[in-house]
């Protein structure tokens, strides 16, 4: 088993830790990029209350000779930029942590390393330059690159005046020879050999592979309002709005925005609408208006802790049966729940397709872990995601809802061709005329229930791994794949296999035998009440036999999940 | 002049008769035909009630939305394909009751559009409540004592903020109608023309003798550019103002104004998403 000893470990998980405004997003953002160039795979996430000064917010970086893209509770290396940081991570402490801080913050103590971060940054220019003291000292006491650091804290300040730069390169070098002095002494618990191949990975998180995603998939047009942890993917998508030409709107309420989303699909736009909890109860009445209209729509919920407003900043997977419920009457869906980088960039872009194609709302389930983490990976495959349009030109005689044998009717748009466009909340006829006719109404409700079978056709297959002769298998779907995954791996399980499930909905018929081999099923969710259990037992004939799951606003660790894989009882 | 192009010929129309409806029916279609814009040109907008089966009525691309949704829906298809012509109509409970924060925003981010509200100051779909615009002491089968609260004053409501073209119209005089609906239609940016009309079914207060008795028209000394004056007209006690109150063509639309369309007028239906940039995106995040 690996990581979890603490001797001639080559892996490490070092925490920052501040109040809100003191900068630990800035040393976090600069440390992971001269690591990760240095030749370190890294994996970052954060955890943080709902304010914008004070309290106490930390990061976790997790350092290692090999990919790592999951969360760790231990801590070997704390920089705590205030005194609440101790009592905050307290429980995440073991006997050979290392803390690093300045002596103003911290009292000394066995496990305690005074660092000149105000000495430092007083020489560098002033107590301005104290971050980035942090950053050399981290860097120096990880062995990252003195070079790659320098020139990088040159290109992240290169925007500022001159004497700047030069002041933050000078705290940066001063804190990693400082750093590096530490090692030496033989105070620094790890050492991690380095990879060439690592520095020209790339740094993406949950939030840009949304955006990306949908860029990818032809996104045109997004349509918000504010909600934490959703507005990331907004303000991605509006900071590149001149480059690839999209309409970015912060709406007045979520009622608005889904209704712009639907009205921009309807007049050939490929739109989204990115939010969270309770801004998507609000939309609930436009998914149901996309589903009569049959007019493509992309939402992207973010999850996070309700009922209400919940626990604004924190995480959670207790949306799942809101999205599969959402909006008053009968019509077919798709729900992707991605489960890694790779996997929100694809079935992001992957939704505009399938949404355009099928004429259906389908949604991007991720959470506020997702949104806010990232880690090193070599590339995202764009061959991967072929861009297709599937408007028709309209001829004069065109019925926008033309009965067909897969229920999809070939979709016009106004302006394109010399037909009419139509779009019709009530119960409408082939022409998208208002009727209570209660045979066109039979005919119209199978109709768009045909495209479901479509969907089920194109239902992508849970992702699978372990031994082929399992007894036990984990499910899990969205966020929590990659913990489960190494988890497992370090509980050195024999009988013990892992399913994810990218798309929760249509539930993949292929996934049927996976859960008939085991002989006991163990869901994994960041819920209180197994929500995908539940589906899994509704539409993957399979009950639970156990579940494991986390509802107090934060994310599994890979240290408590491998406990809890351990003990479970082997069924051989 | 043949027949009007926006005709849908022998339909079943489901107001009552004598209703207000008819008459705005006919100045739209009528307004159109003359403005030589044709069928597939226009994007009749609505959301639920009796003015909202309008779309079904004229032969027009059209959405029949949610209730009270019909302006987010507007605005997002003309920034999605400015070449069409947009109109929102609706009637007041739709416009300024369910939809009520739409129309203020509406107003704000001035899409070119157009926004015509049948305000009959009742509730006819669901027989018979008050609307935001009923008038003190209306009495209703919900309302049984009498309607207390200040009727909604949309021409007010629109120059505070700083709509671009503010018009209020009689849905039985159509000539008149006619020519501030087609000023409307004219004009650049968001245009709201309300358009007080008789319900006979559930407004015996409101009739046309009532509004004959209680509207004015606007003379030729109103400087519609006066903005201060437009909020007195609409603001002062007394009879209704008819005509076009306010119209200032100095602020740029919502779609003039998104960076989409900077250096590419194409509608959106007609591109493609950019991979060799995003590549180059993609590339940058090391």
């Amino acid at each position: 088993m690996r990581d979890r000893g603490s001797e001639g470990r080559n892996s490490a998980t070092i925490v920052l830790g501040g109040e809100a405004g003191q900068g630990i997003q800035t040393i976090e953002f600069i440390l992971a990029r001269v690591l990760k160039r240095s030749g370190y795979h890294i994996f970052s996430t954060k955890e943080y209350m709902s304010r914008i000064r004070g309290g106490t917010n930390t990061i976790t970086i997790r350092v290692s000779d090999r990919p790592v893209a999951a969360l760790a509770h231990r801590v070997d290396l704390l920089v705590p930029l205030h005194r609440s940081v101790l009592e905050h991570v307290g429980d995440r402490m073991r006997e050979d942590t290392l803390i690093l801080g300045d002596a103003g913050v911290l009292d000394a103590g066995p496990r305690t390393v005074h660092a000149p971060l105000s000495e430092i940054a007083r020489e560098a220019g002033g107590k301005i330059y104290e971050n980035t003291a942090a950053v050399g000292i981290l860097a120096g006491a990880l062995d990252a690159d003195r070079q790659v650091l320098a020139d990088y804290v040159r290109e992240y300040f290169a925007r500022k005046k001159p004497e700047v730069i030069e002041h933050n390169e000078a705290a940066a070098l001063a804190g990693h020879a400082w750093g590096l002095a530490l090692r030496g002494e033989g105070k620094v618990p790890f050492s991690i050999p380095r990879n060439p191949e690592v520095r020209g990975n790339l740094l993406i998180s949950g939030a840009e592979a949304v955006g990306l995603g949908a860029i990818a998939g032809g996104c045109n047009f997004v349509s918000s309002y504010p909600m934490s942890p959703s507005t990331a993917v907004l303000t991605f998508l509006a900071a590149h709005d001149e480059s690839f030409g999209i309409v970015a709107e912060q709406a007045e309420d979520e009622i608005a925005a889904v209704n712009m989303a639907v009205g921009a699909w309807y007049s050939g736009a490929r739109a989204m609408a990115t939010t969270s909890g309770g801004g998507f109860a609000l939309m609930e009445e436009g998914i149901s208006l996309a589903g009569m209209l049959e007019t493509p729509l992309v939402i992207h919920l973010a999850q996070r802790p309700g009922p209400a407003t919940g626990l604004p900043t924190r995480t959670e997977q207790g949306d799942l049966e809101l999205a599969l419920y959402a909006g008053h009457g009968e019509f077919p869906r798709v729900v992707y729940a991605p489960g890694s980088t790779r996997e929100c960039f694809l079935l992001t872009a992957r939704a505009f397709d399938v949404a355009d194609r099928c004429q259906v709302p389908v949604f991007i389930l991720t959470d506020q872990y997702t949104m806010d983490t990232y880690y090193d990976i070599p590339g995202l495959d764009l061959e991967a995601v072929p861009f297709r349009k599937h408007i028709v030109k309209s001829p004069a005689d065109y019925l926008r809802y033309r009965i067909t044998e897969n229920g999809i009717s070939p979709r016009a748009v106004p302006g394109f061709g010399d037909g009419l466009v139509t779009a019709d909340s009530d119960e409408h006829d082939e022409a998208g005329h208002i009727t209570e006719d209660m045979g066109v109404r039979v005919a119209m409700v199978d109709k768009r229930l045909r495209k479901a079978a479509s969907l089920d056709a194109e239902a992508l297959g849970p992702v699978f791994a372990g031994p082929e002769d399992y007894s036990i298998l984990l499910a899990g779907w969205g966020s929590t794949h990659h913990v489960i995954s190494e988890a497992l791996e370090l509980s050195g399980r024999t009988d013990t296999a892992c399913l994810h499930f990218p798309q929760v909905y249509p539930f993949p018929s292929r996934a049927r035998r996976y859960l008939e081999q085991a002989q006991k099923v163990v869901v994994v969710e960041n819920n209180a009440t197994g929500q995908f259990a539940r589906l899994l037992n509704l539409h993957g004939g399979r009950e639970a036999d156990e579940l494991i799951l986390r509802y107090d606003g934060l994310a599994f660790t890979v240290e408590e999940l491998t406990e809890a894989i351990g003990a479970l009882e082997g069924e051989d | 002049m043949g027949r009007n192009r926006f005709d849908m010929g022998g339909i079943d129309i489901a107001w009552c008769p004598g209703c207000g409806n008819f008459n705005i029916l006919e100045t739209v279609k009528e307004t159109l035909h003359a403005m030589g814009l044709a069928p597939e040109e226009v994007v009749l907008v609505s959301g639920i009630g009796q003015a909202a089966k309008t779309p079904h009525y004229l032969k027009t691309h059209f959405f029949n939305g949610l209730h009270g949704r019909a302006l987010p829906v507007a605005t997002a298809i003309k920034a999605s394909n400015p070449a069409l012509t947009v109109i929102a109509e609706s009637g007041d409970g739709d416009m300024y009751g369910e939809g009520g924060n739409h129309f203020i925003h509406a107003i704000r981010r001035n899409p070119d559009i157009t926004n015509i509200i049948h305000n009959n100051m009742v509730y006819g779909l669901t027989k018979g409540q008050a609307s935001p615009t009923s008038r003190p002491g209306f009495v209703t089968p919900v309302q049984v004592h009498g309607v207390f609260e200040e009727p909604f004053n949309p021409l007010a409501v629109a120059l505070a903020m700083n709509g671009t073209f503010v018009a209020r119209a009689y849905s039985e005089d159509r000539e008149q109608t006619a020519s501030v609906i087609r000023r409307a239609i004219e004009h650049r940016g968001y245009a709201l023309v309300d358009v007080l009309q008789p319900c006979v079914s559930f407004n015996r207060v409101n009739t046309r003798k009532w509004y004959r008795e209680n509207s004015y028209y606007l003379d030729g000394s109103h400087d519609t550019g006066d903005r201060v004056e437009a909020f007195r007209v609409a603001t002062a006690p007394g009879p209704f103002p008819l005509g076009v109150l306010y119209e200032s063509g100095g602020r740029k639309t919502f779609e003039e104004n998104l960076p989409a369309y900077a250096g590419d007028a194409r509608p959106l239906y007609q591109r493609e998403p950019d991979r060799q940039r995003l590549a180059a995106l993609i590339a940058t995040r090391t």
